[in-house]
């Protein structure tokens, strides 16, 4: 069995593993914000015996947890809710105020690739000084070097200054250079986004050797297909707390769920205080849409592939004869990618009486690449539909995530074949 | 529950956050040596006449300086040596000058490297030291060829000199770990340095000679370490009549008053940057 599958098979349910290289007990850090800022000496000295108030700022509380030997162990959580402060705290660059870090290997001193470049000096100079800065003696710096601006591919670019640099480039230098040092473990904060797409490949291809060769990796990241793909574990922070260990797939979920459960204000539909024409004579409310999911729990988003259900509930003010029911879902931008309708029921709804109440449904899998959707539905009457009784276009809406490798706004079943003909000879 | 853990992590060892010193030895040697380097050459190398313009600032100043006080004020006049002597000191003051101002944002300025990098957290000052220091070393070398043109001999104190300029980087670096790391929480430290350095220029017994200072005055002066590191140099390697500190304050008790100053600053320096490096990172 090779290290990675040894790695996965002993991390595989999301159980802490057996051996860990770094053990993380009650972390605990809190930021003191002094109220007044007291930032001269000559404020000091004016005021000698005014107490500085200071506001606590809880950023990380009772965290607790273990990471292995040659995991990849994945950090998630939304903006401002500790992961750097975590990280920085792991690597010793801010000191936690309760509980313990422990580890048993050399940890990588950097939290982020190409700390410590100086864009005035060329690549040569600054491969160098990161190589010392991230432990090694200028002698090992010197050795190594070559190894190192091979794997980045950038020989020819030796002599440029560093500030002349793509921003991709950069960090293929830096990332060279990290993979390079002695490390065991590596931290990184958010890095893999700036490389080009064969670039961030490369750098995951080294993670796996490294993890391999037994060396870990403990990364800060808010791609979720990142952590699906890469991570044996991973973290869900929230608020400083840990909100979720173990399996990356349940933990990357239940981020977007998360981020989406909050959603913010909607747009307002236009036209919202033009005088426009007289209001139509209300002949039909629509009292409530809503989005559920398979059990029946409504729902603000919705996991691609699952069944959703989306409810419309009219009450009717007068009788309509030959009604024609229609709900649709439209993409953020307005692309309606699927309806559904009665209007081809060889038998239309029955009649509807006044102050009824009609409950329509619609079943389906949710085909839908990531993003909001917005869900509207119509009761027409007449036997064109020309006659609107209830309409509105956003009546609700709802996030759709988790979807992969789907190419276009939706999913739709499809077979994709293809057959060979011989080259017709010329002339 | 402790002794589980014990036993599944044997070799775990806890993790104390930042400091002042830790993250071995090498790496800090290499560290402060590796960065003082970078921007020494960064300063003097980047331009084409970068070599004599790291001259020209301590030589410009002591041409204008001698021109004054030998020209126009009397004051250098009659002294044997005056020039060599105003020039040692004028070298050794702009070093300590320069390792101090540039000392006082330095760990602001570092700011990237400070929270996102581990690393002994003294590196920052010291390097700042050292990126003088070898900018000092570069100027001694035509600073020994106008004192051997302008007639003095060479003596046996010559090989004493290196102490000097020693001791005058460790004061610095006391200085420089004060500095730095009070600047972190009060930004009125830069001008206030400004000004201070600017009172120690004046009162260091740089642009004029010991004796010309009255009576118990003296021992005033020289308990100022620089002031009494530039008289040592004086008088090892330009004029021996010029007497060391102590000679001058009366006796080797006297003598020992500079040293204590200097002790106490880089001891000061030390508990204060020591005890401020665990949260510079956080406070910046
Ligand atoms: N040095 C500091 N002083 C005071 N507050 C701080 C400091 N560093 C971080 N914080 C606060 O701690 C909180 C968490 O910050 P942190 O950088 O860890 O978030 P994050 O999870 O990395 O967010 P993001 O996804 O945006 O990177 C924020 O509210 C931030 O304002
Ligand atoms: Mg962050």
């Amino acid at each position: 069995m090779s290290a990675v599958e040894t790695a996965r098979a002993s991390v595989g349910d999301g159980r802490a593993p057996e051996l860990p290289v770094i053990a993380i007990d009650g972390l605990t850090k809190t930021f003191r914000l002094p109220r007044h800022r007291v930032s001269t000496l000559k404020e000091r000295a004016l005021h000698p015996l005014r107490r500085t108030v200071y506001d606590e700022l809880r950023i990380l509380q009772d965290v607790s947890f273990t990471v292995g030997r040659g995991e990849f162990f994945g950090i998630v959580g939304r903006n401002g809710s500790g992961k750097s402060t975590l990280l920085k705290c792991l690597a010793g660059i801010y000191r936690a105020d309760a509980g313990s870090i422990r580890v048993a290997e050399r940890l990588v001193p950097f939290i982020e690739l190409g700390v410590g470049f100086n864009p005035d000096l060329t690549a040569r100079d600054n491969v160098l000084i990161n190589a010392v800065m991230m432990g090694l003696s200028p002698r090992e710096a010197r050795n190594r070097f070559d190894a190192i601006v091979d794997f980045a591919e950038l020989r020819e670019f030796l002599d440029l200054k560093l500030k002349n640099y793509s921003s991709g480039m950069q960090v293929r230098l830096a990332f060279s250079t990290m993979v390079h040092t002695d490390a065991d473990v590596l931290l990184i904060d958010e890095v893999l986004a700036v490389g080009d797409a064969a670039f961030q490949q490369k750098c995951f291809d080294v993670f796996h050797d490294l993890r391999d060769r037994g060396r870990t990796v403990v990364l800060v990241t808010h791609d979720m297909t990142v952590v699906e793909r890469f991570c044996h574990r991973a973290i869900l922070l929230d608020e400083g707390r840990i909100a979720l260990v173990g399996d990356p797939i349940d933990v990357g979920q239940r981020y977007l769920q998360r981020n989406f459960e909050a959603p913010g204000p909607l747009p307002e539909p236009e036209n919202g205080d033009e005088p426009g024409p007289e209001p139509p004579r209300v002949r039909a409310d629509i009292v409530d849409v809503w989005v559920q999911d398979a059990v029946g729990r409504r729902v603000e988003a919705v996991v691609h592939g699952e069944e959703l259900e989306v409810h419309c509930l009219y009450e009717s003010h007068e009788a309509i004869d030959r009604a024609r029911l229609d709900v649709w879902i439209d993409s953020a931008e307005d692309a309606r990618v699927f309806g559904a309708s009665t209007m081809d029921w060889a038998e239309p709804p029955r009649a509807i009486g006044v102050g009824e109440r009609l409950h329509v449904r619609v079943r389906l899998r949710n085909p839908f690449v990531d993003g909001r959707w917005h869900v509207g539905c119509s009761l027409l009457a007449g036997s064109a539909g020309q006659d609107i009784v209830a309409l509105d276009n956003r009546a609700a809406s709802f996030v759709s995530y988790g979807a992969r490798d789907v190419y276009g706004l939706a999913r739709v079943e499809h077979q994709l074949s293809y057959d060979r003909r011989p080259a017709e000879g010329p002339g | 529950m402790s002794a589980r853990a014990a036993d599944e992590a044997p070799r775990l060892r806890e993790m104390h956050g930042p400091s002042a010193f830790a993250g071995g030895w090498q790496r800090f040697v290499h560290l402060t040596w590796t960065i003082a380097l970078t921007d020494f050459r960064l300063t003097y190398f980047g331009s084409v006449l970068g070599y004599l313009w790291s001259l020209v600032r301590p030589f410009l100043t002591f041409a204008v300086l001698l021109v004054v006080f030998t020209q126009i004020f009397n004051a250098g006049k009659g002294v044997p040596h005056f020039a060599p002597m105003l020039l040692l000191g004028v070298v050794l003051f702009l070093f300590f000058a320069e390792a101090t101002n540039s000392a006082v944002s330095a760990v602001v300025n570092r700011e990237s490297l400070v929270r996102k990098m581990q690393f002994p957290r003294l590196v920052i000052p010291l390097s700042v030291v050292l990126t003088a220091a070898l900018n000092l070393a570069v100027n001694l070398v035509p600073v020994a060829i106008f004192v051997l043109a302008s007639g003095v001999e060479v003596r046996a104190t010559w090989l004493l000199a290196p102490i000097v300029v020693l001791a005058l980087v460790a004061f610095a670096s006391g200085v420089a770990m004060i500095l730095s790391s009070l600047y972190v929480r009060f930004r009125d430290v830069a001008p206030i340095w400004a000004v201070v350095s600017q009172v120690l220029f004046y009162g260091s017994a740089v642009i004029y000679t010991i004796d010309q200072v009255p009576g118990d005055w003296k021992r005033l002066v020289l308990a100022n370490p620089v002031a009494s590191l530039i008289q040592l140099s004086r008088t090892w390697v330009v004029d021996p009549a010029q007497g060391t500190p102590a000679q001058i304050m009366g006796g080797a008790a006297w003598g020992l008053v500079p040293l204590a100053v200097g002790i106490a600053v880089l001891a000061l320096g030390l508990w204060v940057f020591n005890h401020e490096a665990p949260r510079i990172a956080e406070r910046l």
